[in-house]
């Protein structure tokens, strides 16, 4: 039962107590009088009635007030002190019961802040033995993320689902450069622990690879790495490999299963973008010196067979050879120059088994497009040099058109080896392509269903070096698309581009193995809060009120995930209001109107602090506040924050009702958090983060465990009703 | 009567000597600059065989290759791809799409000329 209705009743009882026994006694009185006894009763109590209803009245005043002090002093006081202790035994253990009150509660307390002392001497014990023995373990870790930060090449650790475990500062850097305009204002924020990496690299092509790498471990393949190059938003070539994370099953040594990899990225637009070079300088090399060559030497043999040639035919010859001699001279001193600015670098192809290519291209097509599939002749030990997801597209995409413009009903395909070069035949009976159809199909950039690549049908071909064709076997009603593909000689060694090495500020926080089995990117409001990725974060505005025209000017946000805050996944953003701040504001937030001024406006970072918060739940300090600003800004904006919000303000309440103040800097003081770099708007979601981290454990002991709890709790309180 | 060849490339300076070397063999010679003239010569002028280079504008040499292969009233033309792409990939597409033979630039002309008179004997 709620205390304040205990403390209705106990007032009634009181004046119950204090008019009943009267009124019974009356009673039994008057029922025993005669009737002349109870006229003289009556008349006595006309005169004397007021005064003994008074006497009552202030008597049971007087018991009201002493009541309530009681109440007050006893009741509410230990209540209070139930929440301070409770706070002493999980959020802050250095909080003490301040002694006020009566000297039996004022006794209670000091004996709760003794045992608390004690038991601190206890704790104090045994976190130290467990820090030792954590001390082993965290260095380890250290020396690990300290590798990985120095390595050069960009690494990410990912679970099944996608999610990133792990990063270094490389594979940070790496995206960061990845990311387009304004969201190089987030610091990378796309790259995050907990954060899918499918936002960043093809889901399509990260299954293809794992399942690569799946079978050759099921072969017992020594080579348990699959490298693939991936085509970024921005334009970038990012080259990756692919290692499997394995986890060994308890007793059985022999069977791995994969719980996630590890993915090594390059970027190689530049190291491309030279090859590129590399081969234009060679092919013109090559195919413009021949053709100079091939008139240089017609030329020449024609006036040396025929010496009695007419003049007018010997001038013009020898003007050709003058001509072309001129033009090779110019072609070799170019050539010359730009080769020398084009380093030795290789377009990294994979050797892969064709069976192998030929095969993932069938299971493909089977599946995508639901057309059958047969082989024919395979030759089974060839190898090839291809980038084997971009291949499967290319053979995918030939046959997704075939069924879409010729309803083909089976496709087979054919493998065999000629010389250095292999050929894969798609094959079809009866509908006749004619070869403009082709040619129009390799300028398209592939789509198959809703998956649509970038490159076309001819950049794969170019990136292989390869042909394509379309011909037809009269003799046997039948038609082939014929790709042909250089063999794969000796594997060669693969180079290593050096690259200065990062050193400075590299205190990982960067790693998290805990979440190898945090799965799923929507939010379920029944998922639990230590299971949820939040976006911690604070505003300053010009003013109090967003709808008479006040404006954000910074905002703040930090990722919190598993009950950690990353601060190093931040945005931290002043804005440019476009308007004068207001005087007033300017001791509080500290931002002045220099410091505004060149700043993106609103509609430049909205989009990104809106992309930062996708899939993640909102937390915020006065929540109420902060969410207003956001949504008048939806319609110019065409944003929508409509993802949960917990307030800590609300949380505070939920948690502490019997606290006065729900202030964040008093929060924070309750909670034991040491408030630095307050109101900036990053310093105030910092603090936030950390209070709200904080209150999870202690919402768990309430039996708030889940998001929709949570949310349903917060809007019960009272503060929810205040409106802004 | 003598033999007909065309010759279709895009660069003066190779047309003047082939034509110059098949006009000394006692062939009757028409020249055209890209693939559409080729087509258009090849109906009006009829030659035995064509000289034909591949990159050229409008029409590559493969794609004229591949039109007048399946025309069946050309079925006796000889085709002679000549080209400054030299890649084993290249030359098998040429053949595979139907020339006779593949020349790659540098070529010798007793060369050529041996092997288009063995075509047109």
């Amino acid at each position: 039962m709620n205390a304040r209705i205990r403390f209705i009743l106990a007032i009634v009882a009181l004046g119950l107590l204090m008019t009943g026994p009267f009124l019974l006694t009356v009673g039994v009185l008057y029922a025993d009088l005669t009737e002349v006894e109870r006229v003289a009763f009556r008349a006595a109590m006309d005169r004397w009635l007021p005064i003994g209803v008074l006497m009552t009245t202030v008597g049971l005043f007087l018991g009201l007030q002493l009541l309530r002090m009681l109440f007050k002093q006893y009741v509410q006081g230990l209540m209070a002190m139930a929440e301070t202790l409770r706070l002493m035994l999980g959020a802050n253990r250095n909080f003490r019961v301040t002694s006020d009150g009566p000297p039996e509660v004022q006794e209670l307390a000091r004996a709760a802040n003794e045992l608390a002392v004690q038991r601190d001497a206890l704790l104090n014990d045994v976190d130290l033995k467990i820090a030792e023995a954590n001390a082993s373990v965290e260095a380890e870790k250290n020396r690990l993320a300290a590798l990985m930060s120095e390595l050069a090449l960009g690494v990410v650790v990912c679970n099944l689902d996608g999610r990133i475990l792990l990063y270094n500062n490389r594979a940070r850097l790496q995206f960061k450069a990845l990311a387009q305009g304004p969201t190089s204002m987030s610091g990378g924020a796309l790259i995050g622990l907990g954060r899918s990496i499918f936002s960043m690299l093809e889901r399509a092509q990260i299954t293809h690879a794992l399942e690569n790498v799946r079978q050759r471990l099921e072969k017992g393949s020594p080579e348990t790495v699959a490298n693939f190059i991936t085509t970024t938003r921005a334009g970038q070539l990012l080259r990756a490999q692919m290692a499997p994370v394995l986890s060994h099953a308890e007793g059985e040594a022999t069977t791995a299963i994969v719980t996630g990899y590890v993915l090594t990225t390059e970027n190689i637009t530049k190291s491309f973008e030279r090859e590129a070079q590399r081969d234009q300088v060679l092919q013109s090399l090559t195919d413009g010196s021949r053709s100079s060559l091939g008139n240089i030497r017609a030329a020449v043999e024609n006036l040396i067979d025929s010496p009695d040639m007419e003049p007018a035919y010997r001038e013009r010859f020898v003007g050709i050879i003058d001509e072309e001699t001129a033009r090779m001279s110019a072609r070799l001193s170019t050539t010359m120059t730009e080769f020398a600015d084009s380093l030795k670098t290789r377009w990294p192809l994979e050797d892969v088994l064709g069976m192998d290519v030929v095969a993932a291209a069938q299971r493909r097509i089977e599946d995508k497009l639901k057309l059958a599939t047969k082989s024919e002749e395979l030759n089974d030990g060839l190898w090839i040099r291809a980038d084997s997801f971009a291949l499967i597209q290319a053979i995918t995409f030939l046959a997704s058109r075939l069924q879409d413009h010729y309803a083909i009903r089976e496709l087979r395909f054919r493998l065999i080896a000629d010389g250095n070069m292999a050929y894969i035949d798609l094959i079809w009976s009866g509908a006749i392509v004619s070869s403009e159809t082709l040619y129009t199909w390799e300028l398209e950039s592939m789509t198959i269903g809703n998956e649509s690549s970038p490159l076309t049908l001819r950049d794969v071909a170019q990136r292989h070096g390869s042909e394509l064709w379309y011909q037809r076997d009269k003799a046997a009603h039948r038609a082939f698309f014929r790709f042909v593909l250089p063999v794969a000689v000796m594997p060669e060694a693969q180079q290593i581009d050096i690259m200065p090495q990062q050193h400075g500020d590299s205190r990982p926080e960067y790693y998290d193995f805990n979440l190898f089995n945090f799965s799923d990117t929507g939010i379920d409001l029944d998922r639990k809060l230590t299971d949820v990725a939040f976006s911690v974060f604070d505003t300053e505005t010009t003013g109090l009120e967003p709808s008479a025209g006040d404006e954000i000017i910074q905002i703040g946000a930090v990722r919190a995930i598993n009950g950690r805050l990353l601060r190093q996944e931040v945005i931290d953003q002043i804005i440019d209001p476009r308007r004068p701040l207001r005087p007033e504001g300017i001791p509080i937030h500290g931002i002045t109107e220099d410091m505004v001024r060149g700043q993106p406006t609103i509609d430049v970072v909205l989009p990104v602090f809106h992309e930062f918060c996708a899939d993640t739940v909102l937390v915020a300090h006065n929540a109420a506040f902060d969410m207003r600003f956001l949504q008048l800004k939806e319609t110019s904006s065409g944003l929508r924050f409509d993802q949960p919000v917990l307030d800590t303000l609300l949380l505070s309440a939920v948690i502490h009702p019997n606290q006065e103040s729900h202030k964040l800097e008093a929060i924070a003081e309750r909670l034991g958090i040491n408030v630095i770099g307050r109101h900036t708007a990053l310093g105030d979601a910092f603090v936030t983060g950390e209070v709200f981290l904080k209150m999870i454990p202690l919402l768990a002991d309430m039996g708030i465990l889940t998001l929709r709890q949570a949310l349903e709790a917060a809007e019960k309180t009272y503060y929810a009703r205040v409106k802004y | 009567m003598s033999k007909k060849i065309l010759i279709v490339d895009d660069e003066p300076n190779i047309v003047l000597s082939l034509e110059f070397m098949m006009k000394k063999e006692g062939f009757e010679i028409a020249v055209a600059g890209d693939g559409d003239a080729a087509l258009a010569k090849v109906a009006s002028f009829s030659p035995d065989l064509v000289l034909l280079d591949v990159m050229m504008p409008n029409k590559s040499g493969y794609e004229v290759c591949q039109i007048l292969r399946a025309d069946p009233l050309h079925a006796g033309l000889k085709i002679v791809m000549l080209t400054a792409k030299g890649r084993e990939t290249e030359v098998a597409k040429g053949t595979a799409l139907g020339a006779d033979a593949y020349v790659t630039k540098p070529f010798s002309t007793k060369d050529l000329v041996a092997q288009v008179k063995l075509l047109l004997a």
